[in-house]
């Protein structure tokens, strides 16, 4: 099969990694149909002007270049999923008291799932991001995730939840170069978007941050509650549960000899439970939701490094799989901020093995 | 790419100019370009070539040519029509109320609406049935002592319904009531003689009938007072302002003539194709519902139903086939709404997001309408098929 008779679908945001993955698609003669997806208008918040992503100027800027590169290019509306999936699993992680990675799960029910559906319906053979992250195949054919080429720009993490079937039809065309250089592909192929700033937090929450957009959707899950020490002794009041993150030290009003941090979530009782800088390291993690790249969990536990934040590094520890989904990790050092709800994500080397999402452990 | 048959089966969104037009046009690029204004002979020649088109034009509208304004298109002429004589007539004392129907082109809708607004006048919207047909009874009740105004399409672009125009207009004369019709989808298929309509005043676009984009006629009844929308020089008896663009004017005529020179062939063609669309349609997509009236539609226009499955879509997957059709939910922006008019027809939401229109031409042959039948039926099954996979794996 040629590139001719290949078609692939490019998933386009107007921003400069997208654009160049059409345009090196577009290069190499690929059939590239470009797409962009309509994922949220806040109407509360005054509109899809007010976005970070799909605003009308982004998709300006995401025709323009399809016109540029000659591909055809289609909006395609997503909200009703995205809402129904993504924003709700967010709010819903809120309200019971974890940090959810939204991202993650964008990527497993959105991109890798509706996207992909909808471009394999369309006759594609595979579907194309701007993520920094490389497919491959090992010797017996089954296929690989791994980090992007430039580490500082690596989005592996949140591309852990695919499997082989997801990724035997995507391709990461700009994961193979250093963000310079994708800027300056983008200059090459004339492409006015080299000077745009990456994309930053979530897409969904407009010009303001996650607690107002809580407050804004879901103001029931925002109520005032104590600040306590692990042994249950009440320190002072708290604003609402979403409003605070793990190893937080700024912002908790409290006076106290020692500097205090927030070391766990109590939704049961809507209380923060709060610490000393002993209290919080933790050196181990209970994973549920894993998906194993390879499509089989491990049967023996394995020395591997885990990621447990997009931003964070990968460290060494050792990962016991229990059962088919969900595993238990062993740090060699402990963490300050094992946070509920993110993703713990499994590494060897570049290599992602798996990743699934941090349990509540016990209260520390 | 695979290569692929490109159908386009859009003509009602627009129709490319037919090369005898465009011959027509272009000596009035570069050799005839004076000023219509002009008192020199290079003006003397646009003027007269303009005066010939209005002539040509009058005949077919069976009007005098002084009748004809020329405009930049269909909703220029809408809004010189309606907020032109309307308001004329309010500031005589005449009244204040407009009756028009919910399934107008926006042109109207959203003319009027404004002119409500900001303006202080009042409207009834009378309704249509099922088929997108309004009924005489309701005009004639809908008018007061107060109307001064009615504007009823005459074929809508959506579903292809033709109003019994001469019927309507004869309700509203005896009560003094002005008629106008926007009669740009019947431009070029149907009579557009005034006469036997009735009408008042009727909009054209010279882009629907294989004439160039950017350019239009609103026929005004003599001694119809009309304020001007675009005020400035004296060009169309002061109605109109701004330099006659020769060339589209001259194209329109051109197109106007040859549309009704063809009549039968053209008309018997547009039938026959959309027969077979029809049929195709309704054989091979159990989802498929004929919209509009079964009989009282226009020869070209098709539109349809599809129960349950999303318009948007289907258009990505069409289009990647090479067929070029329309949907009134689309939109390029990925925020479909559901057809205004068809939700006025009576279909609910999920219905009125599921419309596709299908129009012939000239050049639709059997096979493009083969081709396209195919193409749709197997892009809805294949939607269907991975419909089924998301929820299964949801």
């Amino acid at each position: 099969m040629t590139n001719a008779d290949t078609r692939v679908v490019v998933a386009m945001s107007g921003g400069v990694d997208s654009s160049v993955a059409a345009a090196l698609l577009a290069e190499q003669g690929y059939d590239v149909v470009g797409m962009m997806m309509r994922l949220w208008s806040d109407e509360a918040m005054g509109g899809a002007e007010h976005n970070r992503c799909c605003t009308p100027e982004q998709m300006a800027d995401a025709r323009r270049i399809a016109d540029h590169l000659g591909i055809p290019f289609y909006v395609l509306d997503t909200k009703e999923v995205f809402r129904n999936t993504i924003v709700e699993y967010f709010i819903e992680g809120h309200r019971q008291g974890f940090t959810p990675n939204p991202c993650m799960e964008c990527n497993r029910h959105i991109r890798f799932e509706y996207l992909l559906n909808t471009a394999l319906s369309l006759d594609a053979d595979y579907l194309a991001t701007g993520h920094y992250a490389r497919i491959d195949r090992d010797n017996a054919g089954l296929f690989r995730l791994r980090k992007g080429l430039d580490d500082a720009k690596d989005q592996s993490y949140v591309l852990s939840v695919m499997g082989q079937e997801q990724l035997s039809h995507t391709l990461f065309p700009i994961g193979e170069f250093p963000k310079p250089e994708v800027r300056a592909l983008a200059a090459k192929f004339g492409l006015s978007v080299e000077s745009k700033k990456d994309s930053q937090d979530l897409c969904f929450l407009g010009k303001n941050d996650y607690r107002d957009f809580l407050q804004l959707h879901a103001p029931e899950i925002m109520h005032p509650g104590p600040i306590v020490f692990k042994t249950g002794e009440i320190v002072g009041e708290h604003t609402g549960l979403a409003n605070y993150t793990i190893g937080q030290r700024k912002g908790l009003g409290i006076t106290h000899p020692e500097p205090l941090y927030v070391i766990a979530m109590n939704p049961y009782r809507n209380a923060l439970v709060v610490g000393t800088k002993m209290d919080l390291g933790r050196d181990t993690l209970t994973a549920h939701r894993i998906n194993w790249v390879s499509g089989t969990a491990p049967h023996e536990p394995f020395r591997a490094e885990v990621k447990i934040r997009y931003k964070s590094a990968a460290y060494p520890a050792l990962v016991e799989p229990i059962g088919t989904d969900r595993m238990h990790v062993t740090f060699d050092e402990p963490l300050r901020d094992i946070t509920p709800g993110q993703g713990a994500v499994v590494y060897a080397g570049d290599m992602v093995l798996g990743g699934g999402i941090i349990e509540r452990g016990a209260t520390p | 790419m695979a290569t692929r048959r490109l159908v386009y089966l859009d003509h009602s969104a627009t129709t490319p100019t037919d090369p005898r037009v465009v011959d027509m046009m272009l000596p009035y690029f570069s050799e005839v370009y004076g000023n219509a204004l002009s008192a020199h002979q290079f003006g003397r020649k646009a003027e007269q070539a303009i005066e010939t088109a209005r002539i040509t034009i009058a005949k077919i509208l069976n009007c005098k040519p002084a009748e004809i304004i020329f405009t930049s298109g269909g909703s220029e002429s809408d809004n010189l029509a309606i907020r032109g004589a309307a308001w004329v007539a309010k500031q005589a004392g005449k009244g204040n109320h407009l009756i028009t129907t919910p399934i107008e082109h926006s042109a109207i809708g959203k003319t009027i609406q404004q002119m409500v607004q900001v303006m202080g006048f009042e409207q009834t919207i009378i309704p249509v049935n099922k088929h997108g047909m309004v009924n005489c009874d309701d005009f004639a009740a809908a008018i007061t002592d107060k109307t001064i105004f009615t504007s009823i399409m005459y074929v809508n672009n959506e579903v292809g319904t033709i109003q019994p125009i001469a019927e309507l207009a004869a309700i509203a004369h005896p009560h003094g009531v002005l008629f106008h019709t926007d009669a740009v989808q019947a431009a070029g298929q149907l009579t557009l003689d005034v006469q036997k309509l009735g009408v008042d005043m009727m909009s054209i676009s010279a882009h629907k009938f294989y004439g160039p984009k950017g350019v239009g006629a609103l026929y005004v009844r003599e001694g119809i007072e009309l304020l001007a929308s675009q005020s400035g020089g004296s060009h169309e008896d002061g109605r109109r302002a701004g330099t006659h663009n020769t060339p589209l004017i001259v194209g329109m005529a051109k197109a106007l003539e040859l549309a009704y020179h063809e009549y039968e062939t053209r008309i018997a063609h547009y039938q026959h194709m959309r027969d077979r669309l029809i049929q195709g349609i309704l054989e091979r997509v159990p989802q498929a519902e004929l919209s509009g009236h079964p009989e009282q539609r226009l020869p070209s226009h098709a539109s349809f139903v599809l129960n349950g499955i999303d318009a948007n879509q289907l258009l990505i997957h069409i289009d990647l086939k090479g067929v070029a059709a329309s949907s009134a939910s689309a939109c390029k922006t990925g925020n479909p709404e559901p057809s205004g008019v068809l939700l006025a027809l009576g279909y609910d939401r999920e219905a009125a997001l599921g419309s596709l229109r299908l129009s012939v031409g000239q050049d639709t042959t059997p096979e493009d309408v083969e081709y396209a039948v195919n193409a749709i039926a197997e892009s809805i099954e294949t939607m269907l098929k991975f419909k089924k996979v998301v929820v299964v794996q949801g």
